[in-house]
């Protein structure tokens, strides 16, 4: 018997631990669409990493199943809040989305090619910014306040009809200096911790980091469903609560620095799957 | 009444008779415990959805007493018996008196 308990032992000893990997399991929501979760990795990526993957595949068995089906996704309580919005009108010009755009499945696409250069503005404009550009312009209504109720859930409902396309945004022309910029600013140690994104997201993703599973950052997901704050959660603030997380000063959502950083971490996952919203923990 | 609820319900369209159908059902609300403090020190008043009950054809499926622990938007998934063709009728009732009632017409076959 002793011998036996020995036997046991020695292959729970020698048995990899690998709790925090990214598991295998394929997305397809509403038993329809399939979700891109782990491809090769983007050319630009090809000295740091072989493949990326979708934080999805870092989340344990019930959030992943629970984003699989809309009706289980409270993302999308959302997303027909910001149906709603689309057809609202508001402000001086008597307009809605609805009113240029017609139905919002016409916006299929739109999302995965956001953060981009915006000709007319000179500058690189992320999606929540574009939507308040038709809003102030053209709308003559009110600007919606950064990752906040109306624009991240207009955020959503826009990423919701693109699910299944590919993430792909321009990293050269004319958004090169803003991707460059995003790129430092993702290597570069900050805070009293002295950590930068790559330390966690690129260096450790697949192990734990306390009690929780590290993914490899991509925010293909986003706006994201979190359970812990049963609400959506933008890609800015979630930078924020990161940088806030290493004991630095943070930006604010909607700043340039985050917009950059939005470019160049959307630019990573080139190639994997819109997904938002998507839930998280 | 408590702001933005609205109650979503999955049935299916049709079933066998006899058989044992799955139904979803989520309303969003938000589920205010009553124990939350403001940023002032006052108690947030309670505010929650207290019970829940599913009727089919007028008898009854369901009938769940909802407590201030249950998180926002809550969700109950249950299996119900469908001997014939009928309606499914589904009630929330808030702590302020609303009522919010949806229904789902389901066939044989």
């Amino acid at each position: 018997m002793r011998k036996l308990t020995g036997a046991i032992l020695a292959t729970l000893l020698t048995t990899p631990v690998a709790f925090a990997d990214p598991v295998d399991d394929t997305l397809v929501l509403n038993e329809e669409t399939e979700i891109v979760t782990r491809t090769a990795a983007p050319d630009h990526l090809s000295d740091s990493l072989d493949e990326v993957m979708s934080g999805w595949l870092f989340r344990g068995k019930e959030t992943r199943a629970m984003q699989a089906d809309d009706f289980d996704n409270p993302g999308m309580i959302f997303v027909e809040q910001a149906m709603d919005s689309w057809n609202a009108v508001d402000g001086s010009e008597g307009k809605s989305c609805a009113s240029c755009h017609d139905g919002l499945e016409t916006m299929a696409g739109v999302k995965a090619t956001y953060p981009k250069w915006d000709e007319a503005a000179g500058k690189v404009q992320t999606l929540q910014m574009q939507v308040n550009e038709c809003r102030t312009e053209r709308m003559g209504a009110e600007a919606w306040p950064y990752d906040k109720g109306n624009a991240i859930n207009m955020e959503a409902a826009l990423s919701s009809v693109s699910r299944g396309l590919p993430v792909n945004v321009a990293i050269d022309g004319p958004a090169k200096e803003t991707w460059e910029q995003g790129k430092d600013m993702y290597y570069t140690r900050t805070g009293q911790l002295e950590l930068s994104c790559a330390n966690c997201h690129e260096d450790n993703y697949g192990n734990m980091i306390r009690a929780d599973h590290l993914s490899q950052g991509q925010i293909n997901g986003f706006p994201v469903y979190r359970l812990k704050n049963t609400k959506l959660n933008g890609s800015h603030s979630r930078f924020k609560g990161c940088i806030r997380d290493t004991r630095a000063e943070t930006y604010k959502p909607g700043s340039p620095e985050f917009i950059a950083l939005e470019l160049y971490v959307t630019s990573r996952g080139n190639g994997l799957s819109v997904e938002g919203p998507s839930i998280r923990n | 009444m408590a702001s933005g609820v609205k109650p979503r319900v999955k049935v299916p369209k049709s079933a066998a008779a006899g058989e044992a159908i799955t139904i979803k059902t989520l309303i969003s609300h938000k589920m205010e415990s009553g124990q939350r403090k403001d940023s002032d020190g006052n108690i947030i008043p309670r505010s929650i959805i207290n019970r829940f009950t599913c009727d089919f054809n007028g008898e009854n499926v369901v009938d769940v007493e909802l407590a201030p622990a249950i998180s926002t938007n809550p969700y109950f998934e249950f299996e119900a018996l469908v001997p014939e063709a009928g309606e499914f009728k589904f009630t929330w009732y808030d702590d302020d008196g609303s009522v919010y009632e949806t229904s789902k017409k389901i066939a044989i076959g």
